[in-house]
């Protein structure tokens, strides 16, 4: 009997346990599930939580309740993984051993890495909402905000889900108009990219609304230290930026056991064949999701599309098949961008996000670098899809590999 | 792309002026990149960095991120940003003769 090991049951590793469990033959494998958390994040619902949009409940579900019944799940930290002995070390003294593993430890904030940033005003004047933490204690925070000067800041790349904190600061634009007091209300959006967003042609597409929304963008800022004492961010070239709330997107992060098992980089992200998304060094180890070190976007609709393609690879390797590199970078991302109104997104590594329709070709019903009523609901609706549909590992009407038709070159 | 001659060497640069070929890059070449980018005398700091770089880009394939360089090459970020004012990951790729580090999503 093997033994497939998925480490990490998050969005990744949940559908890849819901996608192998019902086609890896039963006498000859077994699939192990570890994770050490009992709760399941939806984690673009955090985006809403600090408008009072969604709540707390909203956004959670048991992890139990998205494994397939017939694998085995263990809840337990670990302490190490040692892919040259092919076993995992539990904080408890078990030793799990397998013969092809999985890694979907994903990736989290780690305000520690700024100097200043967790003082005694994290969490009273500045905040993180990419926690379920941060996100509730800054909704508290805006419930009774009375108007000032809000900063929003991209301390280094890469972050999950790059497009949130442009999100964040469209919806601030729109709650603060709704509550009547947008004209007490100053938005500046901080980033070390040199533009609103790393790709040209979107770059300049959603610059073009941080400018129509009255919101102001320094960009080629790169975030050094926070003086909470005097509330003021500064420059690694000691640029000053003063502000009375600052919501800051820290750095991000591999899991740290990533980085305590020597399998990572810098950032404790795994190096990762970006097409076959086997691991570069080990060959019976796989990665899936945020805990890559790819150029792809860290976020859920690439988890998905990956896990396609993992999918196919994992049944490859067990058969003893060459891998295939189908892999492309292809992420999808549909962008709040206030008053009911929303933009989407599709591309992969090599083609920018470009004009057109979305899914079906000239149709829609969703438009890919416009901003329309439909592309919102496609936001909103995600939710039920995401917890219905994606984790459990269902078929979507949409390809993992990126398509051109449909899409304008500009 | 153009070719250029720099310290007396004909190599092919990008659109940016970032050399093509890293194996075409000799440490006769920095100063004059180094004046490309407005800093105009590269001292035993800068040239800790642009060495631990080449070194860096041989081993690994690829352009170290700031990161990297502080973590593996001991370098902190300060005097980085001391060194190379306005972007020193690329700046310094520059004068080391590295291509442009790959931007993230």
């Amino acid at each position: 009997m093997k033994h497939l090991l998925i480490v990490g049951g998050g969005t990744a590793g949940t559908m890849m346990a819901n996608k192998l469990a019902p086609v890896l033959d039963s006498d000859q494998w077994r699939i192990t599930l570890i994770d050490e958390h009992e709760t399941h994040y939806y984690q673009p619902g955090f985006l809403f939580i600090p408008w009072g949009i969604y709540n707390k409940q909203d956004v959670i579900k048991p992890k139990r309740d998205f494994y397939p019944s017939n694998i085995d799940v263990i809840i337990a930290p670990i302490e190490i993984i040692e892919p040259d002995a092919n076993r995992v070390k539990l904080a408890d003294g078990r030793v799990i051993v397998y013969d092809l593993m999985i890694i979907a430890t994903g990736s989290r904030i780690n305000p520690g890495e700024t100097e200043g940033m967790l003082g005694d005003k994290w969490h009273k004047n500045i905040f993180d909402f990419y926690t379920i933490e941060g996100a509730t204690a800054l909704r508290n925070f805006i419930k009774y905000w009375e108007g000032g000067k809000m900063v929003v800041n991209v301390v280094e790349m890469p972050i999950k889900c790059p497009v949130a904190p442009l999100e964040f600061v469209f919806l601030a634009d729109w709650y603060f108009t709704e509550q009547g007091i947008r004209d007490k209300v100053d938005i500046e959006y901080v980033t070390p990219l040199p533009g609103a967003f790393t790709k040209p042609i979107a770059a300049k597409f959603l610059g073009e609304f941080l400018t129509k929304k009255n919101i102001k963008l320094t960009s080629d800022f790169s975030a050094g230290r926070v003086d909470q004492e005097n509330n003021t961010l500064y420059s690694w070239e000691e640029e000053a930026i003063n502000y009375d709330l600052l919501v800051t997107i820290p750095t991000n992060m591999g899991s740290e056991v990533i980085g305590r098992s020597g399998m990572g980089d810098e950032l404790n992200f795994i190096p990762t064949d970006p097409h076959t998304l086997q691991s570069k060094k080990w060959d019976n180890v796989f990665v899936l999701g945020d805990a890559t070190d790819l150029p792809s976007s860290k976020a859920g609709s690439v988890a998905h599309f990956e896990a396609d393609v993992l999918f196919e690879n994992i049944q490859r390797y067990i058969d003893g098949r060459p891998l295939k590199a189908a892999f492309d970078g292809h992420a999808n991302c549909y962008i709040e961008s206030g008053f009911g109104k929303g933009i989407l997104i599709d591309f992969n590594y090599d083609v920018e996000p470009l004009p057109g329709k979305f899914p079906l070709p000239g149709i829609g019903p969703f438009s890919l670098l416009q901003e329309t009523r439909m592309n919102h609901w496609g936001k909103m609706t995600f939710r039920w899809v995401y917890w219905n549909l994606l984790l459990k590992g269902a078929e979507l009407p949409i390809e993992a590999q990126m398509t051109m038709a449909g899409k304008k070159r500009v | 792309m153009a070719t250029a001659t720099l310290a007396g060497i004909t190599v092919e640069r990008d659109d940016e002026g970032y050399l093509k070929n890293p194996n075409d890059w000799t440490e006769e070449m920095a100063p004059e990149l180094a004046k490309e980018m407005g800093i105009d005398t590269l001292t035993d700091e800068h040239w800790k960095v642009i060495r631990f770089m080449r070194q860096d880009f041989q081993e690994k394939g690829q352009v170290p991120t700031i990161r990297r360089m502080k973590v593996a090459g001991g370098i902190p970020v300060k005097d980085l940003y001391n060194l190379f004012p306005k972007g020193p990951a690329k700046k310094a790729a520059y004068i080391a003769g590295l291509g442009k580090p790959h931007g993230c999503i």
